[in-house]
């Protein structure tokens, strides 16, 4: 299964790793044309403000958002969760607008205070890595958005339909369960899963209350 | 020297070893495939931003400066790194000395994100550099072969970047340690296990880290180029050649047309195999910065052989 990366700046080869990994193709996206072919679209870590201007300025912005539309999924960390938000602050910047949530960016302070911490997830009953990198911080979701997994009392791992963001790096780790989940809600790669929950993966109730743990 | 206190502040955050080494390192991935340009004010770092810069490097002089100038080349102003800090959102790297290990604690304590120890300052110490694992912020060094990156990864740094010749507008330099650092790893990968040994010997590096290199055949840490890189074009060439990312520093700000060369960098860097987009890059760009021919320069003059 071909998963496009958006490769205009930040991690994208660790994501590629990872991928490669579980046994799926990652494509380099640089134009709206990589994205031909690709079952979903990894937005990864980086500087989203880089980022965004790559995206504004080469059709990359309307061409990822129509993908979204077609129920393809798509799944971003750090910089690319901020991309995918509706409402971005800290300061107020532009956003693909593809999950309800409102993110600020750099929201612990600067890179002295990026750090790695394990807590729970709907997703395994193994603690989750989680490493922060001059992180976001999830304000608000959405109604119809799942957290999936929480820092220090805030949403780290959000779900609406087919769109996955992450504050945290599980690029940057050994654990596979965030991506293995990405490539499950994006079925066998032909099957469109838009609007479909993801509480029938996780073995925990999505109204469970998740408590951060310090590693 | 004074290490425990760094290390101290370490252990009170609650974190050290290993996990603060990932997150240092992790930095450095978040920039790869970007453009890191030299900035002297929070007016440039602006524009460095707009222009789609992914961190800004703080100092008081570009190097094309430093060098006309002459004189000891020392960290930034506190003043101006904080107004730069203030000013973007990227994160602010500043320069230090080589061996400097106090103006690094200062830097620390200021909170930029990352720290070059840089041969472009006047070194503080000709035998030491700076023990790098004592802090939490994350370090770049220059480095011209291969055996100077991994002392360097050695003592702690996260990053390494080619030494270049900075300030020259001139990219053979870059070209050269670029070149030599991938062939001398790409030598590593077709050695036997009982070879490696007298190669760390030779390349004055540490086994462990010659090993780890003969296995994966990349540094252990992002390999960034620097040092005269000053049109579009060459930065897709260190692009081409095996850097991650780019480092540019007196070549926006020295050009006639910052904002727009800074712009076209950061486009070729991106799409640096893609040649019809570093053409468009290319397009429309006024003077580079001048440009100074290496071998008419005098050894005491090179940037580049300071540190070891």
């Amino acid at each position: 299964m071909k998963i496009g990366i958006l490769a205009v700046q930040g991690d994208f080869a660790a994501h590629a790793d990872m991928l490669r990994r579980l046994g799926a193709e990652p494509v380099e996206v640089r134009t709206a044309a990589d994205l031909s072919g690709c079952a979903g679209l990894i937005l990864p870590g980086g500087e989203s403000t880089t980022q965004l201007q790559f995206l504004q300025e080469e059709g990359l912005y309307e061409a990822i958002k129509k993908f979204a539309a077609e129920g393809r999924g798509v799944f971003g960390t750090c910089a690319g969760a901020i991309l995918l938000a509706t409402k971005v602050l800290h300061p107020a910047q532009d956003s693909l607008g593809l999950l309800d949530m409102t993110v600020f960016r750099n929201g612990y302070g600067r890179q002295v205070a990026s750090d790695i911490f394990f807590g729970d997830s709907k997703l395994s009953d193994e603690p989750l890595e989680m490493v922060f990198i001059r992180a976001p911080i999830i304000e608000r979701v959405g109604d119809g958005a799942e957290t999936l997994a929480q820092y220090a009392g805030k949403p780290a791992l959000v779900q609406d339909g087919n769109i996955l963001a992450a504050t945290f790096h599980p690029e940057l780790t050994t654990d596979t369960t965030v991506h293995e989940h990405f490539l499950k809600m994006l079925g066998d790669g032909t099957e469109r899963n838009a609007g479909k929950r993801s509480t029938a993966i996780g073995d925990k109730s999505s109204n469970e209350v998740l408590e951060p743990k310090a590693s | 020297m004074d290490g425990n206190k760094v290390n101290g502040n370490a252990a009170k955050n609650g974190n050290k070893g290993s996990n603060e080494w990932r997150v240092k390192v992790g930095l450095a991935e978040m920039l790869k495939g970007g453009v890191i340009m030299d900035v002297t004010n929070a007016a440039q770092a602006e524009i460095a931003e707009k222009a789609g810069a992914c961190a800004v490097m703080a100092l008081e002089r570009v190097p094309s400066d430093i060098r006309k100038e002459g004189g000891v080349a020392r960290m930034a102003s506190i003043k101006v790194i904080r107004e730069i800090m203030a000013t973007v959102t990227i994160p602010v790297m500043a320069k230090v000395r080589i061996g400097h290990f106090s103006e690094a604690e200062v830097l620390q304590a200021l909170e930029v994100d990352f720290i070059d120890e840089s041969e472009v300052l006047t070194p503080a110490d000709e035998e030491n550099h700076i023990w790098k694992h004592d802090y939490r912020v994350p370090f770049v060094c220059g480095a011209r072969n291969l055996g100077e990156a991994l002392r360097r990864v050695g003592e702690g740094a996260a990053m390494i970047r080619t030494k270049g010749e900075a300030g020259s507008g001139n990219v053979v330099e870059a070209v050269r340690h670029m070149r030599t650092i991938v062939s001398q790893m790409k030598k590593l990968t077709t050695m036997r296990d009982d070879e490696l040994m007298r190669e760390a010997k030779e390349l004055g590096a540490p086994l462990e880290l010659i090993r780890e290199v003969a296995k994966t055949g990349k540094l252990p840490v992002p390999n960034f180029s620097a040092g005269g890189i000053a049109t579009p074009a060459d930065a897709a060439l260190v692009r081409s050649l095996g850097a991650e990312a780019v480092f540019v520093g007196s070549g926006i700000f020295k050009s006639s047309d910052p904002e727009a060369r800074a712009k076209a960098v950061v486009k070729a860097t991106t799409h640096f195999a893609d040649a019809a987009a570093v053409l468009e890059a290319c397009e429309e760009l006024g003077e580079a910065m001048p440009g100074l021919d290496i071998r008419q320069m005098d050894q005491k003059d090179m940037l580049s052989t300071r540190g070891w």
